[in-house]
């Protein structure tokens, strides 16, 4: 096999760490869900690759899912969703970019280790990748604990699912159809349950603050 | 093969049918008979495994074998009683303006789409449609947790999503690293994720790939089993959404979560030499048990309290699931039988005497017996039966599991009796007052559902006292395949 697909898979990887940590450190709504397309794209890129350097005929069909799902309709509705809740422009003050980005590197060197005595029994064409993938999942984490709105933690939740996505890609040759359809029919009504929560927890609230819902404790 | 389809199909239609329902007052008799016709199904398909061996359908992608087949009756049993409880619960709330009839409706149509998903995680044969119906469960409960749109029912429904979807997150890690140790045993195609073919070749699994993989379904499912210290989720959601949700939540998703992470540990345990997945288990299980019944003692409201004592109960099938062993796993199917009825049965009284009284503030419901002398014996009867007093079925289960720790893991006992005596103390002495004691309320207008809560405590009764000889060849059959 050509050595040079396992380079565009994982260039195509690379890609999609960075986006993870320039998504940790993206404080305005609207280019997080940008950050998040993009983060598709480059899935979609890597699968399709995949496909085409193994003749794994159904990595097609999970590459074409992936657009239309990841890249096509989920960012569409999150645009929508921010327009009508009129957060559009929202900018949410992070503290200390600087320590969430060491705390992304020793993620990133946890999942490596945590992967690396488990991708030497892989023999796709793109073992390296699953300790990006695992970091990716760490990293969506990450955010979505230290966001204080809600939008953006729907969007850590969703790019949780994209490193999940790319560790099925990486380790093996995808799921089984079925299986992948199933994931991303859940994902999509998911996005389609979570925006209703977000108009209801609005008009509860008048915002999108999650600080809003910490009231519930054991006294 | 048929009846396994009907018995998916019915409550699918049923989701779609309720919503082109609607608002139609007979809405609640309509969900009633669909669930009842699930049960009937769910009967039949019974019968057939009993006579006939485990059904195998749709290109193997669904089985049927002893040990979900009771699960499966278990889940449409309880779905149909709340579907009975939830009719006169539900017109309350009608009346008093908690649920208007848009709200019904989403909730007589999610009912039977919960019921649905319960039904297809336990009997698919697809590691990975289990946790594609897994996660449609979770989907299909939160807009219900979040029914009454209170500030407090946002936030459970909230977290209940988050929690559990990063939870189950993290069971897809798990299932995709299943999928990578089984691709290299079966080869890549749609069979590799099958439960029976893994089962054959559990064996020849990569260990050190299964060891990572069990530790992330655990994690990921264990959440939704509520699992210390996962369990965030679960006395808010409990609390906070309609009272038959608690009931259906405690008595069906609880045990259909433990159910997968009793399938994956089978596999693991093929897998490994050790008793890796069985000790972890145990682990979570004991922190659980302790951990939740300390907690009882800290709680106000009565829902949250018997939330918490549905962590204790999980914890304790878990632990006993990871002991293993055929009494072990005897006790932990028994225990999750009497446990899932039982508790909805305390759910079905909670939630007439929380609306009698108008709070779920413990101190502020008093003499539920004397407004009430069913629901107050319902409750009085269901706390006793819950906190493993002979002779109902809880105790014999509760026995057994005690009396293997002793013999096989001694360590344990002290922690276990610990916690069952705190569990006993701290619940007893909250609930006695409130069925005793003296109520300046009017006696309940409404007609409470009884039939559900005494059948349940009927049976709870009679597996405490003497089990069916065919159905605890069943559970011994069941308990075997678990090894």
């Amino acid at each position: 096999m050509n050595p040079l697909y396992g380079q565009v898979v994982n260039l195509f990887a690379s890609a999609l760490l960075l986006l993870a940590f320039a998504m940790l450190a993206q404080r305005r709504i609207v280019a997080l869900i940008n950050l998040f397309a993009l983060q598709g794209l480059a899935l979609v890129g890597s699968t399709a690759t995949v496909a085409f350097a193994t003749g794994q005929s159904h990595l097609y069909y999970s590459a074409a899912i992936t657009l239309v799902l990841k890249v096509v309709i989920l960012p569409y509705i999150l645009h929508r969703l921010i327009r009508q809740l009129n957060v559009k422009w929202d900018i949410e003050t992070l503290i200390n970019i600087p320590t969430m980005m060491l705390v992304g590197i020793v993620l990133v060197i946890f999942a490596f280790n945590l992967a690396l005595p488990i991708s030497q029994f892989s023999q796709s064409i793109a073992r390296g990748t699953l300790g990006i993938a695992l970091a990716c999942v760490l990293m969506s984490f990450l955010m979505m604990i230290t966001r204080s709105k809600a939008v953006p933690q729907v969007i850590g939740f969703l790019a949780m699912e994209n490193g999940l996505f790319f560790a099925a890609t990486s380790a093996t040759y995808g799921m089984p159809m079925v299986v992948e359809l199933g994931i991303a029919l859940d994902v999509l009504v998911g996005m389609v349950i979570l925006g209703v929560f977000l108009f209801q927890i609005r008009e509860q609230f008048d915002s999108l603050d999650i600080h809003h819902l910490e009231k519930l404790r054991d006294d | 093969m048929e009846t396994l389809l009907a018995l998916l199909a019915i409550p699918l239609a049923g989701g779609p049918l309720l919503w082109l329902f609607g608002e139609r007052d007979a809405a609640p008799e309509v969900n009633a008979a669909v669930s009842f016709a699930t049960l009937v199904v769910a009967a039949v398909l019974t019968a057939q495994v009993i006579s006939g061996g485990p059904v195998m359908g749709l290109y193997e992608q669904f089985f049927v074998d002893p040990l979900n087949v009771f699960l499966v009756t278990l889940t449409a049993f309880v779905g149909f009683t709340t579907s009975l409880f939830s009719r006169p619960y539900m017109r309350f709330e009608r009346e008093h303006g908690r649920m208007t009839p848009a709200r019904l409706r989403l909730y007589h149509s999610m009912y039977q789409m919960f019921m649905f998903t319960m039904l297809l995680a336990l009997t698919t044969n697809n590691m990975g449609i289990l946790w594609v119906a897994m996660e449609a469960a979770t989907l299909a409960t939160v807009l219900l947790v979040s029914v009454y749109r209170t500030a407090a029912s946002l936030e459970a429904a909230w977290k209940y999503f988050i929690l559990c979807g990063v939870g189950i997150a993290q069971a897809l890690f798990g299932t995709i690293l299943l999928y990578f140790a089984a691709e290299r045993v079966l080869g890549a195609e749609g069979n590799a994720l099958l439960w029976t073919h893994l089962n054959q070749v559990k064996g020849d699994l990569e260990p050190a790939i299964m060891s990572l993989a069990f530790v992330f379904l655990l994690v990921g499912y264990g959440t939704k089993v509520g699992l210390v210290p996962l369990h965030n989720w679960l006395p808010d959601a409990h609390a906070e959404g309609p009272t038959p949700i608690s009931a259906v939540l405690s008595g069906l998703l609880l045990n259909v979560a433990l159910y997968s992470v009793v399938r994956c540990k089978v596999l693991a345990d093929g897998a490994l030499d050790s008793r890796f997945a069985g000790n972890m288990m145990m682990g979570f299980g004991l922190l659980s048990v302790v951990v939740a019944a300390f907690f009882l003692s800290r709680q106000r409201d009565i829902k949250r309290m018997f939330a918490y004592s549905s962590i204790e109960h999980m914890g304790l099938m878990t632990f006993a699931f990871g002991m293993g062993g055929p009494i072990a796993n005897f006790a932990a199917l028994l225990h999750m039988t009497v446990h899932s009825l039982v508790k909805s049965a305390i759910f079905f009284t909670v939630g007439h005497a929380v609306q009698g009284a108008g709070t779920q503030v413990m101190e502020d419901i008093r003499g539920v017996l004397k407004l009430s002398p069913t629901v107050g014996w319902g409750l009085l009867l269901g706390t006793l039966a819950i906190l493993g007093m002979p002779p109902f079925g809880v105790f014999a289960s509760e026995f057994l599991m005690l009396t293997t720790a002793m013999r096989e893991h001694p360590w344990a006992t002290p922690f276990l009796l610990l916690a069952l005596g705190v569990a006993f103390a701290s619940v007893f002495g909250k609930i006695q007052p409130m069925v005793f004691g003296d109520s300046s309320h009017e006696p309940y207008r409404h007609q409470p559902a009884l039939l559900p809560v005494f059948i349940h405590l009927a049976i709870a009764l009679m597996l405490g006292l003497y089990i069916p000889p065919y159905l605890a060849a069943w559970y011994t059959q069941a308990a075997k395949l678990l090894g």
